[in-house]
């Protein structure tokens, strides 16, 4: 997954041409000069006492040779062969070593004032020649002239002086070896003697500054004719590897992204995330103020993280490990095990004891040497103890942007101060940066205090609304049953009240229930007893209708009966048997 | 007079690279102001730098023309075409021997 975070600059120069360049083998330094100092040209770092130019000029050659396999001069006004070797053997740097497999030729220039007698003209053919046989001698492509303003103290005559130092840096890009001349930062000029006239191609420079008692070193490459570079003031430091420059903001936002999810740690918390957790490689924040189990949390996950095998990097800014290991086991997040199994990593330091570039580079040194899968920082806020919150920020910005081009998820705490509306403002103003934004808090009610967690936002996902209490229990992070009340969610001791009220509330309208239900079974029976009534008299009814019925038939057929007997007792007339007669 | 400088022989290395108008120029130069004031205790030699460069890192060598007083100790260096007789005395350290 870290892989292609070294790539990643590769791709930021397209097809077009481009200005040839040697990479210079300092950290980060290619990165920012997109690809290395001007081949064959002469570049300046100029900088005022103090600021490392030696050093990075000699990093320059030593890495020339180490890893480009280049061979290198270097020219020393100021200190003598064995002073350089002796300052930089601490970085792991043996000149005399290179100096004997003859890849690396150091040339001492004494320059004294009082021993020297000027008479008439003269030019510095000298230099040239000592400096081109050198170079020749090993067949040298890095030159550097370390502090050749030394030359203006030797030399009364300047304007010798400066033509002469015009020449030399034509010789030098007609040899077409790289070269770095280093040279003291002048007032209110880049450097004292006007270099910066000559060498026009390249100029980088280096500062030195103190704010509130802390040092931070500063690069600027305040020219570089013929290519892109980063232009802002980047800050380095000078480690036990040596030169090391930041410019871990990264300037496109193209960073992969994946779609694997990583668990909190917390069921019932995974569960308010859409996707039941947290992205692979997202940056997860979470604020709140004092005791509001902001590192248990963090434990929790990196708990699970590492019972899924994977690794983590826990940089813990307020205990030590010896105290977190035992402090999150009483909450049972075993994070001793994994400790033991190499998963997981406790950096535990005070923040005041490096400025904040050297936590930005150890944790970018650690994450490449661990290549966790996730990064813990507990918490974030402490850093502002060493910097002002512009420094912090944009600190943060570029660690955020360092993990997230490096595919590591990023799981930061906070601490917010104070209550009101602060409360969803991190001081750090990081909260735009990150993906996922938990907010843990107090949620103080009557006599007690209890914690509410809820999701502030969480890019790609949906997620739930409603703050959740949690308990830390011996069991671990525990988020409880959400009780809404008359006025909004109730936790701790209203929660309980709360409950028995609905508990009650249940029996009674239970009981109601029942007693509706038992009358209406009554007035069930007693209608029922009704319809038989009604359905008896309707019977008896129609019996009388039917008896009626029949004697009405009865009746009727007496009657004709008789008709017919009368008729036949009186037979009709014969030869006038019409009917009105029979009617007379 | 300084005795004990009589006694010595004045060892002189001039550098030069190839032969140009500077050089040429100061070879003559000097040349004229050994044979005025050291005649005989001097000693002259030419480094060509163009034909020996590793020789320059030894004495120091930035300008060109570089006059090295090698002999009598302190080292002292003379730069330029010497030109100007005054400073090339007084740079050597010679004391000139004309007057009286």
């Amino acid at each position: 997954m870290p892989s292609f975070m070294q790539e990643y600059n590769s791709s930021v120069a397209p097809a077009l041409p481009q200005l040839p360049k040697a990479l210079t083998g300092i950290e980060g330094l290619d990165e920012i000069t997109d690809g290395g100092l001007p081949l064959g040209r002469p570049t300046l770092i100029c900088g005022s006492a103090g600021c490392g130019k030696t050093l990075m000029g000699i990093e320059f050659l030593v890495r020339g040779i180490q890893e480009y396999n280049e061979p290198g001069v270097l020219m020393a006004f100021e200190e003598t062969g064995e002073e350089l070797a002796a300052n930089v053997a601490s970085l792991g740097f043996d000149l005399k070593a290179l100096q004997d497999s003859k890849m690396l030729r150091l040339d001492h220039v004494h320059v004294d004032r009082s021993e020297i007698e000027e008479t008439g003209e003269y030019d510095l053919e000298g230099l040239f020649i000592r400096l081109g046989y050198a170079i020749d001698s090993i067949g040298a492509k890095r030159v550097v002239l370390d502090t050749i303003e030394a030359l203006f103290s030797g030399f009364p005559n300047q304007a010798v002086l400066r033509s002469e130092i015009r020449r030399l840096f034509r010789w030098l890009k007609d040899k077409g070896v790289t070269t770095v001349i280093t040279a003291e930062r002048g007032d209110g000029t880049l450097t004292r003697q006007g270099l910066e006239e000559y060498v026009s191609d390249c100029v980088i420079l280096l500062d030195n500054r103190v704010i509130d008692q802390i040092t931070t070193r500063r690069l600027r490459i305040v020219k570089y004719r013929g290519s892109t570079h980063g232009t802002n003031e980047y800050p380095y430091l000078i480690t036990e590897d040596g030169i090391s420059v930041l410019p871990v903001t990264s300037l496109r936002l193209d960073h992969q992204v994946s779609n694997n999810i990583m668990s909190s740690g917390v069921p019932a918390l995974d569960d308010m995330f859409g996707m039941g957790g947290f992205y692979q490689g997202s940056s997860v924040l979470i604020t709140g103020t004092a005791g509001t189990a902001k590192t248990t949390l963090a434990a929790s996950f990196a708990e699970k993280t590492c019972v899924q095998g994977q690794r983590c990097l826990f940089f813990a800014f307020e205990e030590s490990p010896q105290q977190l290991l035992r402090n999150m086991k009483s909450v049972s997040v075993d994070l001793k095990s994994h400790v033991d199994a190499g998963l997981l990593r406790i950096e535990a330091s005070r923040p005041t004891i490096n400025g904040l570039e050297q936590h930005l580079v150890t944790l970018h040194r650690l994450v490449k040497e661990f290549k966790p899968d996730a990064v813990i920082i507990d918490p974030i806020t402490n850093l502002i103890t060493v910097g002002n919150i512009a420094e912090v920020r944009s600190m943060l910005t570029r660690l955020i942007d360092f993990l997230k081009v490096s595919g590591i998820t990023a799981y930061f705490t906070a601490l917010v101060s104070g209550r009101g509306q602060q409360q969803e403002m991190t001081d750090e103003g990081v909260s735009s940066l990150v993906d996922t934004w938990i907010s843990v808090r107090d949620l103080e009610g009557i006599g007690e205090r209890n914690r509410g967690l809820s999701i502030l936002k969480s890019r790609g996902m949906a997620h739930s609304n409603q703050v959740r209490e949690f308990l830390v229990t011996d069991r671990g992070v525990e988020l409880l049953e959400v009780v809404v009340g008359p006025t909004g969610i109730v936790t701790g001791a209203s929660r309980l009240t709360q409950q028995l009220q609905e508990h009650a509330q249940t029996l009674a309208a239970q009981q109601e229930a029942d007693r509706r239900d038992r009358e209406l079974e009554r007035r069930r029976r007693v209608l029922e007893a009704n319809i038989a009534n009604l359905r008896t008299e309707f019977e008896s009814v129609e019996e009388e209708l039917r008896q009626i019925n029949s004697h009405e038939q009865t009746r009727q057929q007496t009657l004709a009966s008789g008709n017919q007997r009368i008729a036949a007792a009186n037979p009709p007339r014969r030869n006038a048997p019409t009917d009105g007669e029979n009617d007379r | 007079m300084a005795e004990e400088n009589d006694e010595e022989t004045w060892e002189l290395r001039l550098y030069v690279a190839g032969q140009t108008p500077k050089s040429v120029t100061a070879l003559a130069n000097l040349k004229k102001h050994c044979e005025q004031h050291l005649k005989g205790r001097y000693k002259i030699e030419v480094i060509d730098l163009l034909v020996n460069p590793q020789l320059a890192e030894g004495d120091q060598i930035l300008a060109i023309p570089t006059l090295v007083r090698k002999v009598p100790e302190p080292i002292r260096k003379i730069i330029g075409d010497l030109s100007n007789e005054e400073r090339v005395l007084v740079g050597l350290d010679v004391r000139p021997l004309i007057k009286k």
